[in-house]
């Protein structure tokens, strides 16, 4: 794998925690799981829509059913006890990884999109109406975009974008000019999944309380590869997903101040959110359990416990560096070919991650015969139709990176796209 | 390889680099429009009939997109003339990827059918049916 001294961190020593690296790809798709047919190695460049689970986190999850599988918060038994203490110790765990104040300020939920629809309801419906705006980024996933365009439809308020640049940097005398009196909520990505822009949270943290709003910010792409400090940042509401930072799937976190929350109805009604219940009223849990309602992703919250202690192990300033350096290596490569446009800032200003287009070959196409060569990259408008409109394409082809990929790969990646660029001469 | 390597065998890339009938028609029987939103594909297509009004005589196309979307409207403008409209009202997906002659990976098979159902919708609203908008989405 390359000389490892030339990267921050042991690529080596990581890629052996991550056996599906080792598969081969290309054959029958109907029984999942290396088969006969499979013989082409795969090369993974898809981090950015999920990461790979490595085994001390896939162990988690096994201990978890083997040896205390239990519903928490409800049995005084003893798998009860040890389910519930190791869920609550995973909010504390989240909490010191993203520099909250303790468990209160952290809820689980599902992923990104149901904690950014949780603040939307819960707060929005609430407090937003006619005369209000919600300012946004012209980059927003749709998991933001989709959520705050509904929510200001039944509240009357109006959305209004934060320009991108033509280099795909937030234009921050446009949201000097936008964040006004008038704003209520200001919702931006931290680091985008198209252009890897890294947005300025602090200092439009300062704008938005400098008006009195609020500042949401979704941490999917910057919580798994840069160190976060919710403090620093000012934060009131941070977001991000588990399957994006070696965790499993079905866990989401959302950070909120706690007088925030606090004050914040639920958003789901249920078992496990309530202190006292008669026939006519209820009253609700302590934070953050007003927020968990029913039965909560107990074995997703220990495994993502699991995840962040294998992370904070590298150090998350190695894994920046390593992004930063493998994001540099694929811009400088793809960007030196007069053919390929790349979407975004330059090599050295961007998260770990590169969208781009080859000339005369649809999105869809090269990434059918990038996916000959076992090249597994995502093409499509990765839920941000708008913002490929303002690009002028229906679609881009991504190739996003993690702690495991080498130079190597980005090379299989050039190489594929070469072969494409030949076919379609 | 994969199947996909085969998606892309001359025949195709063929079709793609030097597509066969695109272009208007000056006085066509029907045109229909249609699109593919996950590819951003999207294909109209001109029919002219025969006297009899049932027999396909010309197809012409115009469109925009991946190379199998716009490799099957080239080959289906030259593989319809001569049928009629309740032998296109009767072809499946097998007859698209029987005619495109390769195999065509699950998340493909949308561009692969979209220019025959722009043709059968267009066909049915000539023949009276109202269709609201042609897409190959889910
Ligand atoms: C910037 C950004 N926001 C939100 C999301 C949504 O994450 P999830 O699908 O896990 O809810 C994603 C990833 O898909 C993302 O990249």
């Amino acid at each position: 794998m390359g000389t490892q001294e030339t990267y921050p961190i042991d690529v080596g020593a990581i890629r052996e925690d991550f056996p599906i690296l080792d598969r081969m790809v290309g054959g029958d798709i109907e029984t999942p799981g290396e088969g006969e047919g499979d013989t082409q190695p795969l090369v993974y460049l898809d981090n950015a829509a999920t990461s790979h689970t490595p085994e001390p986190v896939v162990d988690s999850i096994a201990d978890y059913y083997r040896g205390y599988n239990s519903n928490v918060h409800r049995g005084i038994h003893h798998l009860s006890q040890e389910a519930s203490v190791a869920y609550e110790a995973a909010h504390d765990r989240v909490a010191e990884f993203i520099g909250a104040s303790g468990r209160e300020e952290v809820v689980f939920t599902k992923n990104t999109t149901e904690a950014m629809n949780l603040v939307a309801y819960a707060w929005g419906l609430a407090e937003l109406g006619p005369g209000d705006t919600v300012v946004l980024t012209e980059m927003e996933h749709h998991a933001s975009l989709v959520t705050w365009q509904q929510i200001a439809k039944r509240t009357g308020a109006d959305i209004e974008f934060i320009r991108v640049d033509d280099e795909g940097r937030l234009d921050m005398d446009h949201a000097a000019a936008l964040i006004d009196d008038s704003t209520e909520m200001v919702s931006v990505v931290h680091v985008s999944n198209v252009l890897g822009t890294i947005t300025p949270a602090a200092e439009l943290a300062e704008m938005a309380h400098a008006h009195d709003a609020y500042i949401f910010v979704d941490g999917a792409q910057s919580a798994p590869t840069r160190p976060v400090d919710v403090e620093a940042i000012d934060a009131d509401f941070f977001a991000f997903s588990g399957h994006k930072m070696l965790g499993p799937t079905g866990i989401g976190v959302l950070y909120g101040k706690e007088h925030l929350l606090e004050a914040m109805d639920p958003y789901l009604y249920g078992g496990e959110m309530i202190r006292s219940v008669t026939y006519e009223d209820s009253t609700w849990e302590d934070l953050p359990w007003k927020f968990e309602a029913g039965t909560p992703v107990i074995a997703q919250g220990i495994a993502l416990h699991a995840a962040i202690d294998y992370l904070d192990d590298i150090g998350m300033q190695n894994v920046r560096a390593h992004e930063d350096h493998l994001a540099e290596y694929a811009y400088n490569r793809l960007a030196g070919f007069d053919d390929v446009e790349v979407y975004g800032p330059p090599g050295d200003e961007r998260g770990g991650l590169v969208a781009f287009n080859l000339a005369g070959v649809h999105a869809h196409d090269l990434s059918s015969i990038l996916n000959d060569h076992g090249v597994a990259i995502r093409a499509g408008d990765h839920c941000t139709q708008p913002l490929h409109d303002k690009l002028g394409v229906p679609a881009s082809t991504r190739a996003s990176f993690y702690i495991y990929n080498t130079r190597e790969e980005i090379d299989a990646l050039v190489d594929a796209v070469d072969d494409a660029r030949q076919l379609f001469a | 390889m994969g199947m996909g390597s085969d998606m892309y065998r001359q025949q195709i890339l063929d079709h793609y680099k030097n597509p066969r009938n695109k272009g208007k028609m000056s006085d066509p029987d029907f045109s229909h429009s249609g699109e593919n939103p996950s590819c951003g594909d999207t294909i109209t297509v001109n029919v002219s009939l025969e006297d009899d009004g049932e027999t396909i005589e010309y197809v012409s196309f115009t469109g925009d997109g991946c190379a199998i979307s716009q490799a099957s409207a080239s080959m289906l403008s030259e593989r319809l003339p001569g049928t009629t409209l309740p032998e296109l009202e009767a072809m499946d997906t097998d007859d698209i990827t029987e005619m495109l002659g390769v195999d065509i990976s699950p998340m493909r098979i949308k561009c692969a059918v979209l220019a025959r159902q722009v043709t059968q919708d267009g066909a049915a609203m000539h023949q009276g049916e109202a269709i609201d908008r042609t897409t190959t989405e889910g």
